[in-house]
């Protein structure tokens, strides 16, 4: 009776072995320290009324990065054991894992960098600066806000968990079926997958619809489209792909996990089942997914070269049109992931060239940034370094794209190490590169102190060293024949130096990443050598540079008025000063219903894995009942007085004298 | 530097607000139509995989299917009337309207519940077939939507006995008013392509 309620869970699902042990050891280790030194700082209340509960977008933003650092360095730390047991395990060796173990790890590899890492610093970078640059003081809905960042951090939750209790997908990143049914994936390691995308992919299209809203309905007076910062373009544009794409991914996974749980037939290798409407559907949401996470960043890429060039930026119409054009073809390429299934000359041909034709869009941002840069007065500042290192591999990594899009040289390549060269050119060197330049960016605008320059460049150094003598041999590996997720190969076949040299170059990456670890903590140590006085470290030209650092509660005193491009640029070079006004704020109040929701749809979600049906059901109808008490309060904001405004607007300033 | 403060004009800012709520609200629609459409088109590709199975022209029985949808369509038209109700902020008529809505609504999942029923007692489950997955699941989410649907009306309903027309509740019934002809629009493709299109073996 009990084990019944209780699902498939025994103690026998903790874990076996020792890296796993290590790995499981180490999060709850993690855990257990984290609420023992909160308990003794007696900063339970504190972070409670401070963070957990809070709607300022600002905060939360924070929140989102803090989490997609931790899940870098565990995704990383995957990266490093995938590397070490491909540079060791030629012949007779096995290396250090088992395989089913390693294939867990390149599932989770995958899974955790890019929903809890690429798009945790995306949601985050766009929470903490869209609003700002758009000169609001909030977004649509903040409530929403908050809880889809909760969803966020319950569906991380669930993937980490899996390493304590059960397993993880050994079925890729992306779970193929039939390999992900029930049949031959009998473990919770697939449910684990779905339900933690599920939760986390619930949150994200809330976020979609809300910066959407947001910019079409919150920008400053006077701030026509065309007047928008770059970076406001291409959230924009990446917020629609998320409406659009996302409800794919939640149709996708939802009926792998009705094959798994009620026995139906959608993707099973039987019973009329079909397996590659399943890879159809992934990748209806899985490219687009790609532009979702890039075009953020290309957006941060034209607000860093304008501001380090010290020129506008080059071609603003086609930089928005090119946006809006990669908007309309991500939808038409999808099949290219595929070629090998078949579809047919016509069929291929189509995705084929609509591939290629992609990289046109793409080109003419690549070179609209270099005109930027022409005849500028660049400063090398590392957000800079990020930049044109992104230029340099995200060319080579694109060059590589277009060959492949050539349907017959994709069956030469597909599935081969060749590819994975390819996209993680894309991801790291475009996405990641990206948000680190946006993080160093604006990271002063919201602490109120610059990161360590220095330190910050011998980290871009390592990565792109490190980056490059990872992926580069992968390319030649793939030529020769070697396929993804290999965990043994034979020592005969000449890979094992270039397999070891890929793995030199991961270690590189780690001590970058570990320099950047060390930015941060002399960064905090030495802030108050660092403070940004002026609210402008950068000689920035957008409106977020014009209030201080870290911004305020409210953003700004005075709701800004638009009449140009670059507003605040052309306000400093007129030395136009706008009239200080004080007037009355309209904020939202902190409300722990958003946690309590992620709380209970992670239950939701830990029955669902476990077959504990019960918990499920309670966790929904708390759930349901958790939002119709918050429909029922109705001043879920609260008034900043004009008073109160002008109060902490003279701290500010009074502030800046004590550091002057 | 001249200080001025200026207060808040609550009026105009509860109006903005209304309209960045209906606004959100549409593309919360489009989103949910993505949703519907991922799950037409997998209908598209499996219902004629019945393996051995029944197919849609032996198991529907289109007179059952009409009444179904004449109930759904009524209902839309009910809510309609609520919402004109609403306008003239007359609750009571809004109460009942709301009322006929919540029965025709109940009516339909209540059809469509034993439609399902009847069908797995006949041993033509969502198990049976590739074909069945897809129809349960299609028809079944627009169920699940319609009981979200009901569940909102009710509450609605007690905020505004609770409450009164405010321009909270008023806002309130906007939206779900176009959740409801939404899910109206949906069904109509469902009637249309699953249906019809399936009982005459298409």
């Amino acid at each position: 009776m009990f084990a019944s309620l209780l699902g498939k869970l025994s103690w026998s699902q903790l874990p076996q072995d020792a890296i796993t042990r290590g790995g499981a050891g180490s999060i709850v280790a993690g855990v257990f320290a984290i609420v023992v030194l909160i308990t003794l700082l007696g900063r339970w209340k504190w972070l409670w009324k401070e963070w957990l509960t809070t709607q300022d977008p600002k905060k939360i933003g924070v929140m989102y990065i803090i989490v997609a650092v931790v899940m870098l360095l565990r995704g990383a730390g995957d990266a490093l054991l995938m590397r070490t047991q491909q540079a060791t395990a030629a012949g007779a060796s096995g290396g250090i894992l088992d395989s089913y173990h390693f294939q867990q790890i390149v599932s989770a590899h995958g899974t955790i960098m890019i929903f809890f890492v690429a798009m945790g610093l995306m949601f985050g970078l766009i929470n903490l600066v869209l609003p700002l640059q758009i000169g609001a003081r909030d977004v649509a809905f903040p409530f929403l806000n908050a809880t889809s960042f909760w969803l966020f951090f319950a569906g991380m939750a669930l993937v980490n968990l899996s390493l304590v209790i059960g397993d993880f997908s050994a079925a890729g990143w992306l779970s193929y079926p039939p390999l992900s049914e029930l049949k031959y994936s009998p473990t919770v390691g697939v449910d684990y997958w779905i339900w933690a995308l599920q939760i986390a992919g619930v949150g994200s299209m809330l976020s979609g619809i809300n910066f959407l809203v947001t910019i079409i309905k919150m920008r400053a007076p006077g701030m026509t489209f065309m007047k928008m910062p770059m970076f406001a373009w291409s959230v924009m544009a990446s917020m629609t792909l998320v409406a659009f794409a996302f409800p794919i991914l939640t149709v996708t996974l939802a009926l792998l996990a009705l094959d798994r749980t009620l026995g139906m037939h959608f993707f099973t290798a039987g019973s009329g089942g079909n397996a590659m409407m399943y890879v159809n559907l992934i990748w209806a949401w899985g490219h687009p997914e790609v532009y979702i996470l890039v075009l953020p960043a290309f957006g941060i890429y034209s607000e860093i070269v304008a501001t380090f060039a010290r020129k506008k930026l080059f071609g603003y119409t086609s930089m928005v049109w090119a946006i809006w054009a990669i908007v309309v073809l991500s939808f038409t390429v999808w099949l290219h992931h595929f070629f090998t299934m078949g579809a047919g000359a016509d069929v291929n041909a189509f995705f084929g060239i609509m591939t290629g034709v992609i990289a046109i869009p793409t080109g003419v941002k690549i070179f609209n940034w270099l005109f930027t840069m022409y005849r500028g007065r660049i400063s090398f500042k590392s957000p800079m370094l990020w930049f044109m290192g992104f230029v340099v591999v995200f060319t080579i990594g694109g060059v590589m794209g277009v060959l492949m899009s050539v349907p017959a040289i994709d069956y030469q390549v597909h599935n081969s190490l060749f590819l994975v060269a390819h996209f993680h050119m894309m991801i790291v060197g475009g996405v990641v590169f990206g948000y680190f330049a946006g993080l160093t960016y604006w990271f002063p605008k919201i602490f109120g102190f610059r990161l360590h320059e220095g330190l910050g460049k011998l980290a871009f150094w390592f990565w792109i060293g490190g980056f490059l003598l990872a992926f580069m041999p992968l390319y030649i590996l793939g030529l020769m024949g070697a396929t993804r997720r290999l965990d043994h190969y034979d020592a005969s076949l000449g890979w094992q130096p270039l397999f070891i040299v890929a793995g030199i170059g991961a270690l590189c990456v780690g001590v970058g990443i570990g320099f950047q670890l060390l930015q941060l903590i002399v960064s905090i140590w030495q802030r108050d050598q660092r403070r940004d006085l002026t609210g402008d470290p950068w000689g920035g030209r957008t409106l977020e540079w014009s209030v201080p650092s870290p911004a305020p509660v409210y953003n700004f005193t005075t709701t800004p008025v638009i009449t140009d491009r670059d507003q605040f640029w052309v306000d400093k070079q007129s030395g136009k000063k706008p009239v200080k006004q004080y007037e009355d704020v309209l904020l939202p109040k902190n409300s722990g219903a958003s946690v309590f929701i992620a709380g209970f749809a992670f239950m939701f979600g830990f029955g669902m894995v476990w077959h504990i049906y019960w918990l499920s059901v309670l966790a929904l109808l708390a759930l349901v009942t958790t939002i119709i008490v918050r429909a029922s309060n109705d001043e879920p904001e609260y008034i900043l007085t004009a008073k109160e405004v002008e109060k902490m607007d003279h701290a500010l300033s009074r502030r800046k004298e004590q550091y002057v | 530097m001249s200080e001025v403060t200026t207060t808040l004009n609550m009026h105009q800012i509860e109006a903005r607000a209304t309209e960045k709520t209906t606004f959100g609200f549409w593309v919360y629609l489009m989103t949910d139509c993505v949703l519907f459409a991922g799950l037409f088109s997998v209908y598209a590709v499996l219902h004629g995989n019945t393996f051995g199975g029944p197919s849609g022209h032996d198991l529907f029985k289109l007179p059952y299917v009409l009444v179904e949808t004449m109930v759904l369509l009524t209902s839309s038209f009910t809510c309609g009337m609520a919402m004109l109700a609403a306008q003239r902020r007359d609750r009571t008529q809004v109460l009942a309207w709301l009322g006929v809505t919540f029965l025709l609504g109940l009516t339909f999942l209540g059809m469509e519940l034993s439609e399902f029923h009847n069908m797995v007692l006949d041993g033509n489950s969502w198990r049976r077939s590739g074909f069945l997955s897809s129809y349960f699941t299609l028809v079944g989410t627009h169920g699940l939507h319609i009981t979200f649907g009901l569940l909102w009306m009710a509450v609605t309903c007690v905020f505004m006995i609770k409450k009164g027309l405010t321009e909270s509740v008023l806002k309130r019934l906007t939206l779900l008013s176009l959740f409801w002809h939404f899910l109206d629009v949906i069904w109509i493709f469902i009637f249309t392509i699953v249906y019809l299109f399936g009982s005459r073996g298409i």
